[in-house]
């Protein structure tokens, strides 16, 4: 863990989160709502932190309790959020319908 | 703290992944393979962790992953188009509450170290108190949108009082843990004060302003997961957290601005509860109505007809008769377009959707501001569920509780036609003059019946 103040973390906060400002921007309203489910399973890569505390020589039974509810709520966004967003993309089809 | 250079160039290509997973996800052609690009990043993420030396223990991780899996494939096939805002409700939850745990695992290692005031100690804090209202917030959030609890905002005296003392305790609590780190009372008390704030903080907000709320709540997720980054040295994190922050409040702000109304607003404004017989109640208006015969016909001599499909639409599940309606009228030569507003519905983009889903072509779903210049030049709109978004007062009465909300001008077509149940106010409580005008016909009756009783009165199937 981090116990000193690391300027560089806020720089890479503070671009990350403007380039992400810039990204959706332009995303069409049309695809909001996936866009959202998208961003769900994007931001279940808190996986890798649960899988850490999981998989540690010498966790506590408390780490292993939480690590392992952790690790199983953010596998369920993660898969469950990339599926349906690409079967709500699936859906988005132009011309008209035969 | 990573240190394996491996693992390290493995979150770098992650972290790009996703980068060009959002940007792809700017339109419908390249959209599937922001998802791919994604998914592949997702993995490069999990197996560069794997791989990490600390991680010795794989039984339990292993076990994790495929519960995780079994729960969540038939979770993304089974959920009907229609549930899509409980959905991602309830995911904000999960993703909230694996943050949140993360969090006071972490906090207890420190506790258990002695260690005093750190960086990481401060950025537990932010974890734990964002991840834990999100949480119950979220879990709040699915219960309204699934109608286990009322829609209705829940208010009571006093309430803005009791939040703001829950919300400074919560803060103080968070305060000493980051100070000295302990697993102790206090840490439990925080956590109860944070989950009880999230409750509250959605508790007065109406199924109106979901749409809203919901982004908010996704963008607090977001922040949640980059204050995990920031305790754990983990740049993957921060810029995903970053990223996921940002489109929740943008979509957020977006949702604002097509209320016309302020973040403080939609927060602790309790819209819907108080302005239902404020004006114009019990005075019954005269109103023309039409059977489902004569608006098929009004529909087939038009040439062109904007539809504007509300929440209504999705309730009564008539989202495939409609788009039938819009085959049937698309093949008697009629120029069928349909009007979205940002917030119709319980999520941003929530229409788009549905309707994607009955398989109506995504060039004919047009957004509110493209599509009112062609409204006084359009013979027919026909509003299907959807009330606020294009009540005139809005644009015309200053005095009305959703004055300079931007509307889908329907009025100003030649010909208005209104499916609806009765003449019951919709949501905001709030009349509509829009029922009362010359060109306007009500058209009474459950949205998916009358549709279809349109239908089939124009493929000439008529029950007569």
């Amino acid at each position: 863990m981090r116990t000193a103040f690391d300027p560089d973390l806020i720089a890479v906060f503070v671009l990350a989160a403007f380039l992400g400002f810039q990204l959706i921007k332009r995303v069409s309203s049309l695809l909001h709502s996936p866009l959202m489910s998208l961003t769900n399973a994007i931001a279940a890569v808190a996986v890798v932190g649960a899988i850490i505390i999981l998989g540690e020589e010498h966790a506590s039974p408390l780490a292993k309790v939480l690590g392992f509810v952790a690790v199983t709520a953010a596998t369920v966004n993660l898969v469950s959020g990339f599926l349906i967003t690409d079967r709500m993309l699936k859906m988005f089809k132009k011309g008209s319908p035969k | 703290m990573i240190g394996n250079p491996f693992v390290e160039a493995a979150y770098l290509v992650a972290a790009v992944c996703f980068i060009l997973s959002l940007m792809w996800m700017s339109h419908p052609s390249t959209a599937r393979r922001g998802v791919q690009v994604g998914e592949f990043g997702m993995l490069l993420a999990i197996v560069g962790t794997l791989l990490l030396k600390e991680v010795v223990d794989y039984k339990l991780i292993a076990a994790a992953l495929l519960l995780g899996s079994a729960i969540g494939v038939p979770l993304a096939y089974m959920m009907p188009m229609t549930a899509i805002p409980q959905r991602t409700a309830l995911s904000h939850s999960l993703g909230a509450l694996a943050v949140a745990l993360i969090g006071v695992v972490e906090m207890t290692k420190l506790a258990g170290q002695g260690a005093g005031v750190s960086f990481a100690s401060v950025a537990l804090g932010f974890e734990m108190m964002l991840g834990f209202l999100t949480c119950t917030a979220s879990v709040l959030a699915f219960a309204k949108l699934q109608e286990l609890v009322t829609t209705r905002p829940m208010v009571f005296k006093g309430q803005q009082l009791v939040n703001l003392a829950v919300f400074l305790a919560a803060v103080a609590c968070a305060v000493m843990l980051a100070l000295h780190p302990q697993s102790g009372p206090l840490l439990i008390g925080f956590i109860a004060l944070a989950a009880l704030f999230g409750v509250l903080l959605v508790a007065p907000i109406g199924g109106a302003d979901m749409p809203t709320v919901i982004a908010l709540l996704n963008a607090y997720a977001g922040l949640a997961a980059s204050a995990m980054g920031f305790a754990l040295g983990n740049k993957l994190l921060i810029i995903t957290g970053a990223l996921d922050g940002a489109s929740g409040f943008i979509l957020a702000v977006i949702m604002c601005k097509a209320m016309n109304r302020s973040f403080a607003n939609v927060m602790f404004g309790g819209f819907g509860q108080v302005v239902a017989g404020a004006e114009g109640a019990g005075e019954a208006r005269p109103v023309r109505s039409a059977s489902q015969e004569d608006a098929a016909m009004m529909l087939e001599n038009a040439t062109s007809v904007v539809i504007v499909p509300g929440y209504g639409m999705a309730v009564a599940q008539a989202q495939h008769k409609v788009s039938e309606l819009y085959l049937s009228l698309t093949n008697k030569g009629v120029d069928v377009r349909f009007a979205i507003h940002p917030v119709a519905g319980r999520m941003p983009g929530h229409m788009n959707v549905l309707l994607a889903e009955a398989n109506v072509p995504y060039e004919k779903l047009i957004e509110m501001d493209e599509i009112n210049g062609d409204l006084p030049t359009t013979d027919v709109a026909l509003i299907i569920g959807a009330n606020d978004v294009v009540n005139p007062a809005a644009r015309d009465d200053p005095k009305s509780a959703i004055a300079g909300m931007p509307i889908i001008e329907a009025d100003k077509a030649r010909t208005v036609m209104v499916i609806k149940r009765s003449m019951k106010p919709g949501f905001a409580g709030i009349e509509n003059d829009l029922y009362y005008l010359d060109k306007t016909h009500m058209l009474f009756g459950d949205a998916k019946d009358f549709v279809a009783g349109m239908v089939k009165e124009l493929s000439g199937g008529g029950g007569h």
